[in-house]
């Protein structure tokens, strides 16, 4: 497994070539392009504003401008569902590669990972531009957690990355169950209302065992309030974790990895 | 010297989906299936004990019928899958002509996909740059290299496929079947590049069903039956046992054809014969009708009536069994030089169809015909003894009439035969309408329907290669 592990630092060229072709036909024949890196988020956006500042009010003191609030934990979650829904679908889609050519097949499932990242830091330009509108500065200290933060994201969502797609080839009602799932994590996760709302708090045990609530929680530190992070231990205790579920999904990634050319 | 490819009592074996093709995660929770379902139980073994070698530098062909598992063998030796039991080793750097462009993305050009498919096949992406003109130049591709690849044509999609696999300079080559990619042209530049890697010392492992191309081009070869390694040695000697046994297997094929069509022939005329009492001589039941124009039809434009009608008959190729049975073709025999019966024949070796024929009662009118179609439906020869002048005496009996060929001088192709007794004025006692199958095999690929006899001669001035001179 380590073996296997260390080839992927062979492989980083073929992985990186690959990001870039996919973000490069991803956009390829539509009239905006890499615009749509910055729309969807937008409209996402709009769309959520428009929800719980007009329609159902969320009127939490210390969470205004709330269409800030929620962007700085929404990108890291399109993120983190995207790659997830990418991912799962990724050794079946390429199923070519696996079958007829010699290729690590767990460059794609993280080729999904890394290419929905470039999105993110592409839509990234919005929250300073919101930062800049609403005159809201960040604490700058606090910025120096944001790659932390990302590079904690991206472990975690890597590890799962390569679970969902080695048993997606073998089951495929995962990438319909993913769906579902994502939406209830989606809502069970601190992005659209704040963790220090008071009805939050009975289920207090509930959302700290939920690893993305620390995610967001530490986005939401970093970029929105500008005190100091106080977040900083979860965030770190969530990184040495994520260690552990990247460790043992590509253990079962590699595991499974013979019967992909049989069954893809 | 270490081979650069060796299989060691090699065994794939593959799970075989029984009636579900995707698994559920519902039905394996269900059934507390998961752990079973994820290791192999219904079996399919694609290669058994399979052991061979093949030295640095030779070209190794591998040959056999469909699902003998060539595929398998060579997908082993690429290292896509991985064998049940034994061992595969490969020594150095491996490119595998499998699936051309395997990796292509529709929407990104030619160009992009030309790195990372080099990438993707173990270049860096330096090494890509050094090779990419002659690899651009090498697939003809010189003014479409810019456009997405979703706008080629297959073939260019496989020539470019082709030309970056190629460019990968490999240690070990393994083609499956790929020598079909392009023109003329394109092939003959496959060819030569092989060439050019058999100089250089490099190995080659190629899965082909054209066995001229192994003949000609491999150093060795393997025969794989079933899974099994039949035999392997001397290219020559390993495709002319493959292609006895594949005669062998046609032959049983055409003789259940046969004897199948027979069947189903005497089933609907004993039918029509039951059904249609009135269908006696004379009476003109529509069988007999259709089978007196078929018959005086295809036995020769001398027997059959003026009108046009009837001629039409004969372009009308289906089969059937009709007539009186007054006189009947009990056994159809196709017999080889060695007098054995066969559904083989070689292109110029004799051949003789023998009736086996009852006369119920006896006849003084009688003609025997014969004529030979190919599988397009064109009458390649017919004859009977009415027109050839045999006047008819007697028959009564059990007799035997045999037509036979001294050399069958037709072009490679599956050909029906129609046998018939009928009386002098075309009257059907025994109609056998394509019923019988035989194939005619040809080292020669000539075209046409006929081969006659012939010999080429040239004046000084004309010299082919390997003439003694």
């Amino acid at each position: 497994m380590f073996s296997n592990l260390a080839q992927l630092v062979r492989y980083r060229s073929l992985i990186l070539s690959l990001v870039s072709r996919e973000l490069k036909a991803r956009y390829r024949g539509s009239v905006l392009g890499f615009l749509w890196s910055f729309i969807n988020p937008l409209l996402l956006l709009g769309i959520y504003s428009f929800i719980f500042t007009t329609i159902m009010p969320n009127r939490v003191e210390g969470v205004q401008p709330y269409s800030l609030f929620m962007l700085c934990g929404i990108l890291p979650w399109t993120w983190f569902a995207a790659s997830l829904t990418e991912a799962s679908g990724s050794l079946i889609a390429g199923g070519n590669l696996i079958k007829k050519v010699l290729f690590p097949a767990e460059v794609l499932p993280i080729v999904s990972v890394l290419a929905n990242m470039v999105h993110f830091f592409l839509a990234l330009p919005i929250v300073v531009l919101f930062l800049v509108a609403y005159r809201h500065p960040p604490d700058a200290l606090d910025l120096l957690w944001f790659p932390v933060a990302v590079l904690v994201q991206l472990v975690f969502t890597t590890g799962l990355a390569l679970v969902l797609a080695a048993l997606t080839v073998h089951f495929r009602d995962i990438r319909d169950i993913l769906a579902n799932v994502l939406m209830l994590w989606f809502f069970s996760t601190p992005i659209i209302y704040p963790w220090f709302q008071k009805e939050v708090a009975p289920y207090k045990l509930f959302f700290d065992l939920n690893p993305f609530t620390h995610l967001a929680i530490s986005y939401q530190e970093i970029l929105f309030f500008s005190d100091a992070i106080g977040h900083w231990r979860w965030l770190l205790a969530l990184g040495a974790a994520s260690i552990g579920i990247f460790l043992a999904g590509y253990w079962l990634f590699d595991r499974l990895r013979d019967s992909f050319a049989e069954v893809v | 010297m270490t081979p650069a490819i060796e299989l060691t009592q090699v065994t794939k074996i593959y799970r075989r989906y029984s009636g579900r093709q995707f698994a559920t995660l519902k039905s394996a929770l269900l059934q507390r299936s998961i752990l079973r379902d994820l290791s192999p139980a219904d079996t399919f073994p694609a290669l058994q004990d399979v052991s061979f070698s093949v030295a640095p530098g030779q070209t190794y062909g591998v040959i056999g019928r469909n699902g003998s598992g060539k595929s398998t063998a060579l997908k082993l030796v690429a290292g896509i899958t991985k064998p049940t039991s034994g061992r595969v080793s490969v020594r150095g750097r491996i490119s595998a002509l499998i699936e051309l462009g395997a990796g292509f993305h529709p929407e990104i050009s030619g160009r992009e996909n030309v790195f990372i498919n080099g990438i993707m096949l173990g270049l860096s992406k330096r090494e890509v740059a050094e090779r990419f003109d002659e690899i651009v130049e090498f697939a003809e591709l010189e003014n479409f290299i810019d456009a997405p690849v979703k706008t080629y044509s297959s073939g260019m999609y496989m020539r470019l496929g082709f030309a970056v696999a190629i460019h990968v300079d490999p240690d070990v080559l393994l083609v499956d079947e790929v020598l079909a990619v392009g023109d003329e042209a394109f092939t003959h530049k496959c060819f030569d590049k092989f060439g050019e890697f058999r100089r250089r010392g490099k190995t080659i492992l190629l899965v082909t069903h054209s066995l001229s191309v192994v003949e000609r081009f491999c150093d060795e070869a393997l025969w794989l039956d079933g899974g099994r390694a039949r035999t392997h040695g001397d290219p020559k000697r390993v495709v002319d046992a493959y292609l006895s046994e594949v005669e062998k297997s046609e032959e049983a094929l055409l003789a259940a054809t046969t004897s199948r069509a027979v069947e189903a022939a005497s089933k609907r005329a004993d039918g029509a014969a039951t059904e249609a009492p009135g269908a006696a001589p004379g009476a003109g039941g529509e069988v007999s009708e259709g089978g007196r124009a078929a018959a005086s039809a295809a036995t020769g434009a001398v027997v059959a009536g003026p009108a046009g009608g009837e001629l039409q008959n004969m372009f009308q190729a289906v089969e059937g069994r009709w007539g009186s049975r007054e006189i009947e073709i009990t056994h159809v025999t196709l017999l080889d030089k060695e007098q054995q019966p066969s559904f083989v024949f070689h292109s110029g070796d004799p051949m003789a169809v023998r009736l086996d024929i009852v006369a119920h009662a006896p006849s003084t009118d009688f003609v025997f015909g014969v004529s030979l179609f190919n599988a397009d439906g064109v009458c390649c020869y017919g004859t009977n003894t009415f027109i050839e002048q045999m006047d008819p005496r007697s028959l009564e009996g059990e007799v035997k009439v045999t037509f036979a060929i001294d050399s069958l001088d037709l072009v490679e192709g599956t050909y029906k035969l129609d046998v018939a007794v009928h009386t002098c004025d075309g009257y059907p006692y025994d109609y056998h309408r394509l019923l019988y199958t035989f194939r005619v095999k040809s080292r020669t690929p000539d075209v046409g329907i006929y081969r006659p006899h012939h010999r080429w001669s040239f004046s000084p001035g004309v010299r082919f290669k390997g003439d003694p001179s």
